[in-house]
């Protein structure tokens, strides 16, 4: 099919969607510009995730227009579930109660049990009041098998100095349910085995609670945009995000093992349910010649003690007219969380939160990647991304028993990012 | 002012109102610097092209998002913190 075909058809699918006839409501042809994106990212031995996404703007003139997104993500595979490996192997009980999934000797714990679909779909407006203020209101839905979320955003932005300077505010508020199969487990609450006990469903029953919860989401985001001269555009801003109710993971265990490191019991992972997270963020992006430079740095912090610096660094070097290649380099470090604990030792007093989740770990991040684009005919272009991203934890447990010394107990994590990309 | 308010909402944390105070001081006077920076509406043909915008290709903005969100304990700063996913 000709991508003018392909734009006609999904011009018409577009307005079915929206209720309105799109002879009468559109206008002249050419109006509505797509950009698609299919995203593959997989780790080694663990998930999978397959994205396509498009997106369909409308301009409206003056300034006003209307962008409608679409994301379809399908993931498989296994995730590390907290508890630490072990010279035996260990058999864990899956979220739902119904059966278990083992680990072998020496082997990261990795739960199998997800698989997921998850449908996104966004919508955003964009109205100026006048010359110099702009608005933009947004609405974004998300469902997926034990998870759905609603949000809705407005943002406020301000020209000055002949639009060289732009202050920007938005406000998004999120609401987010979770009701995962089998119920929420009690945080804290001992793992049950099945071992054939009679009264196995009672007992898994016992650490349960409610079948749902929730959380909301403040998000405040304050910017400035500076042009600072023909070739070069910065900005700096900062956001606060306030998040409160159930944020624990709540597939997420932690080892309770005795003095040889050999685990005696799994307990579920608690979180805090309140988080207050902050950031600071600079962006550069500045013309040498053709070639373009974008250069970012974010600190981050929140009030669970974790703090993170991200530098962000792309350049777009212009082969001719018609094609680039962009080579990337990302680089993040992070700081634990507080009540991050990579295990439990028996006898030592349960802490009011833990978790062994990886992601909230010293961590060290590096993206290392390439892209190429190609202009085609009538502003149409196609990309192709391709990226390696490796995560690794350092230790911070100052006391190490037994078999622990002798396993891996912060593996990294290795993906590859594929992403293919056509505008028209 | 939201950044007011929120300082005044977060008084007792000194060291909030302290990074709140100093992001305040570095927004006024880099607007009070501003002045004296830019160029002319027709000076606009490099700043004006698709790939010079801040975020120039926002779907693969949004994908990154996801993806850093759903596997570091950061996220925001370009754009809202937000949430959205179970995400293992």
């Amino acid at each position: 099919m000709k991508p003018k075909k392909i734009r006609h058809a999904l011009t018409a699918a577009t307005c079915g969607l929206l209720g309105v006839n799109s002879s009468d409501s559109l206008g002249e042809e050419g109006d509505w510009s797509f950009d698609s994106a299919v995203l593959y990212y997989s780790e080694v031995d663990r998930v999978t995730a397959v994205e396509p996404v498009i997106s369909a703007t409308r301009d409206f003139g003056e300034e006003r227009a209307l962008n409608l997104k679409f994301v379809f993500d399908t993931l498989s595979g296994a995730s590390a579930n907290g508890a630490t490996p072990s010279d035996q192997p260990q058999t864990f009980t899956r979220p739902s109660g119904k059966g278990a999934y083992t680990a072998a000797a020496e082997e990261t714990p990795l739960d199998d049990t997800f698989r997921d679909n998850r449908f996104a779909l966004s919508s955003q407006w964009e109205q100026p009041i006048n010359r110099d203020y702009k608005t933009a209101f947004g609405i974004n839905f998300s469902t997926e098998y034990d998870y759905s979320s609603l949000s809705a955003n407005a943002n406020l932005s301000r020209d000055f100095n002949k639009r060289n300077t732009t202050l920007n505010t938005g406000l998004s508020l999120a609401y987010d349910t979770v009701n995962p199969e089998g119920n929420i487990p009690i945080g804290l609450s001992s793992m049950i085995i099945d071992n054939g006990q009679a009264n196995y469903r009672s007992e898994f029953n016992a650490t349960r609670e409610d079948s749902e919860e929730n959380k909301d989401i403040l998000d405040l985001i304050f910017g400035l945009t500076q042009v600072i001269d023909r070739k070069t555009i910065m900005q700096v801003s900062y956001s606060f995000s306030d998040v409160s109710g159930y944020l624990t993971d709540p597939f997420k265990i932690v080892s309770v093992v005795g003095d040889d490191g050999r685990p005696l019991e799994y307990r579920y992972e608690q979180r805090p349910d309140a988080r207050q997270k902050q950031s600071l963020y600079w962006q550069v992006k500045r013309q040498f010649e053709t070639d373009i430079l974008d250069l970012s740095y974010r600190y981050f912090w929140d009030d669970w003690g974790i703090t993170s610096h991200t530098i962000d660094l792309r350049y777009r070097w212009i082969l001719d007219g018609r094609h680039y290649l962009e080579p990337h380099i990302r680089y993040y470090d992070q700081s634990e969380a507080d009540f991050y604990r990579r295990f439990l030792i028996q006898g030592e007093s349960l802490p009011d939160h833990v978790s062994a989740d990886y992601r909230l770990g010293n961590m060290q991040a590096l993206t290392v990647g390439m892209r190429y684009g190609m202009a085609l005919r009538n502003e149409q272009e196609l990309s192709l991304r391709l990226e390696y991203y490796l995560q690794s934890n350092d230790n911070t447990e100052s006391v190490i028993p037994g078999i622990l010394n002798d396993v891996e107990l912060y593996p990294d994590v290795e993906a590859i990012i594929v992403q293919l990309g056509f505008k028209f | 002012m939201y950044v007011c308010r929120f300082a005044a909402k977060y008084k007792d944390d000194e060291s909030m109102s302290v990074k709140l105070f100093l992001v305040t001081v570095v927004v006024v006077l880099s607007l009070a610097g501003c002045a004296n920076l830019g160029v002319e509406p027709w000076q606009r043909s490099v700043l004006a092209k698709p790939e010079m915008q801040l975020i120039s290709d926002p779907l693969s903005a949004g994908l990154d998002d996801h993806i850093y969100f759903s596997k570091e304990a950061s996220s925001g700063g370009r754009g809202f913190a937000g949430g959205g996913c179970g995400c293992n």
